[in-house]
């Protein structure tokens, strides 16, 4: 799993990238209340905005980590946002990249990283 | 930040208690617990919630002839409130905007009044100025916390302190003594339901607040969770859904002002921007706070602009508040209309993020009160 600064996790599945927000962000947005999801088959480049997340304080962006194809997203939690504090690095990732270099993904933390990067 | 955070005597209580602290009015207060702010909501909803709300300003007006004196300054039968009764009321100006919201108890030999924390200075000066020359004392209380217990439990919790608070109805006031201290009940709250604010002395504010925190129906509740309390209850934050440009017949609070200080009432008029007011209560307005209900799942936060059609047109009004209705389990709003557009059933359009989402315009508030008449 590779973490970025943004508080996103992460995971690698062939050239398939599984991205969702960390426990520590969801701890921090609060209550889940609204999540939008991009479009399947959307072209992304890094820092786009691709989600809107909406906790009971405030809405928040998440940007997409790296440039990639939306091959999946998870309906689940626009049904049921609340799942994103439930469950937020298992059940309620958010989307699929297709990513053609992988290489971006090198310079991203590991774990023991990130949590030195939240202690901070 | 440039200037010092102000702390309520209960400030050791709430990092105690694991509160998330914020700066708001001037002050460093607990926006949530570690409960979080929708099993916060939910919780004082279904049970008893605790609210330091020490940040607020308790003034007490003294003299002779302090109702009349009073009524220069409110658009508000304050004659007519009888001992051991409290009122809403409304501070207006020459241009019938809205100075601050407040309550304002009789208790006897005094009018005791409870104003907003980031208006407590602006109101303080307003009442010297306007009271003073008539003979009036304005005393501000720095020695007095001020709590909040809401929530369909709180009449339970607090008789097993003193039975007597049990007998009051929905806007008494009392002298009870609570912790061992002369404290100051009202039966009200800014929540919706039956509850209780309490005048409690600093010094005995900590023990009263954890005597109450004791019982398993009561949590604290943090300034996240009240927000969305009131919203839901379809009361004002003042700088919000009301302010010095808005006059309070267009904050649809036209039912603070008693008919008695209307025109043909016996004491009409005499408070500042009488004639905008006035006016506007008998000819209306061109603009209203309403209640307002998202269609979707997407909240509309202050600012929102709002327009009559899904796209096109120029806008014709703005969310005042809005976000997540914990109790209706959806997004609810409050914002300004034309009035035209202010009755109820008619859609309207937000503008979240680039695009119209379409919205209702709904009779408040989002969830029926329940107060102990």
């Amino acid at each position: 799993m590779k973490f970025t600064e943004e508080h996103e996790w992460l995971m690698v599945d062939g050239d398939v990238v599984v991205v969702g927000i960390t426990a520590h962000a969801a701890e921090q947005l609060g209550d889940v209340v609204f999540v939008e999801l991009p479009e399947v088959g959307t072209e992304v480049v890094a820092d786009d905005e691709v989600v809107v997340i909406e906790s009971v304080k405030a809405a928040s962006d998440i940007l997409a980590p790296v440039d990639g194809e939306i091959v999946e997203v998870n309906e689940a939690i626009v049904e049921e946002p609340g799942k994103v504090n439930e469950d937020p690095e298992g059940a309620a990732w958010f989307f699929k990249l297709r990513v053609e270099d992988l290489s971006a993904l090198d310079d991203m933390m590991d774990e023991a990283a990130y949590k030195a990067f939240i202690a901070d | 930040m440039a200037d010092e955070l102000k702390s309520t005597v209960l400030h050791g209580l709430h990092g105690a208690l694991g509160a998330k602290m914020v700066p708001f009015a001037g002050y460093d207060m607990p926006v949530q617990y570690p409960m979080g702010v929708m099993k916060e909501h939910l919780h004082c909803r279904a049970h008893a919630g605790l609210f330091d709300v020490s940040h607020m300003g308790q003034v007490i007006l003294r003299g002779a002839g302090v109702a009349e004196a009073l009524e220069t300054l409110v658009p508000v039968d304050v004659i007519g409130l009888e001992e051991g009764r409290q009122r809403y009321g409304l501070l207006t100006n020459a241009t019938g905007g809205i100075e601050d919201d407040l309550m304002i108890a009789n208790r006897g030999d005094h009018l005791f009044l409870v104003v907003n924390a980031a208006r407590k200075d602006a109101d303080i000066a307003l009442l010297r100025a306007g009271l003073e020359p008539k003979g009036i004392t304005v005393k501000q209380l720095e020695n007095r916390a001020l709590i909040a217990l809401q929530g369909p439990e709180a009449e339970a919790v607090l008789a097993e302190h003193h039975p007597s608070v049990a007998e009051m109805r929905f806007m008494d006031v009392a002298t009870v003594p609570l912790a061992g201290a002369e404290c100051w009940v009202s039966r009200s709250g800014y929540t919706g339901m039956d509850g209780f604010e309490i005048s409690v002395p600093a010094q005995a504010a900590e023990t009263l607040a954890r005597s109450l925190l004791a019982h398993d129906a009561v949590a604290p509740i943090g300034l996240g969770a009240r927000d969305s309390l009131r919203l839901e209850a379809g009361l004002c934050l003042y700088g919000q859904d009301m302010d010095d440009g808005l006059n309070p017949v267009e904050a649809s609070l036209s039912w603070a002002i008693q008919k008695v200080r209307r025109r043909g009432g016996a004491r009409a008029g005499g408070f500042p921007g009488a004639e905008p007011i006035l006016e506007a209560l008998a000819h209306g307005v061109d603009r209203r706070r309403v209640g307002l209900r998202p269609e979707g799942r997407a909240p509309m936060r202050q600012g929102v602009p709002l327009f009559a059609q899904a796209e096109g047109g120029t806008q014709i009004g703005v969310v005042t508040s809005g976000g997540f209705g914990p109790s209706v389990g959806a997004p609810v709003a409050m914002g300004l209309v034309a009035d035209d557009l202010a009755e109820p059933g008619t859609r309207v359009f937000g503008d979240v993020r680039g695009k119209r989402l379409p919205v209702d315009v709904v009779a408040l508030p989002f969830v029926a009160p329940s107060f102990k008449r």
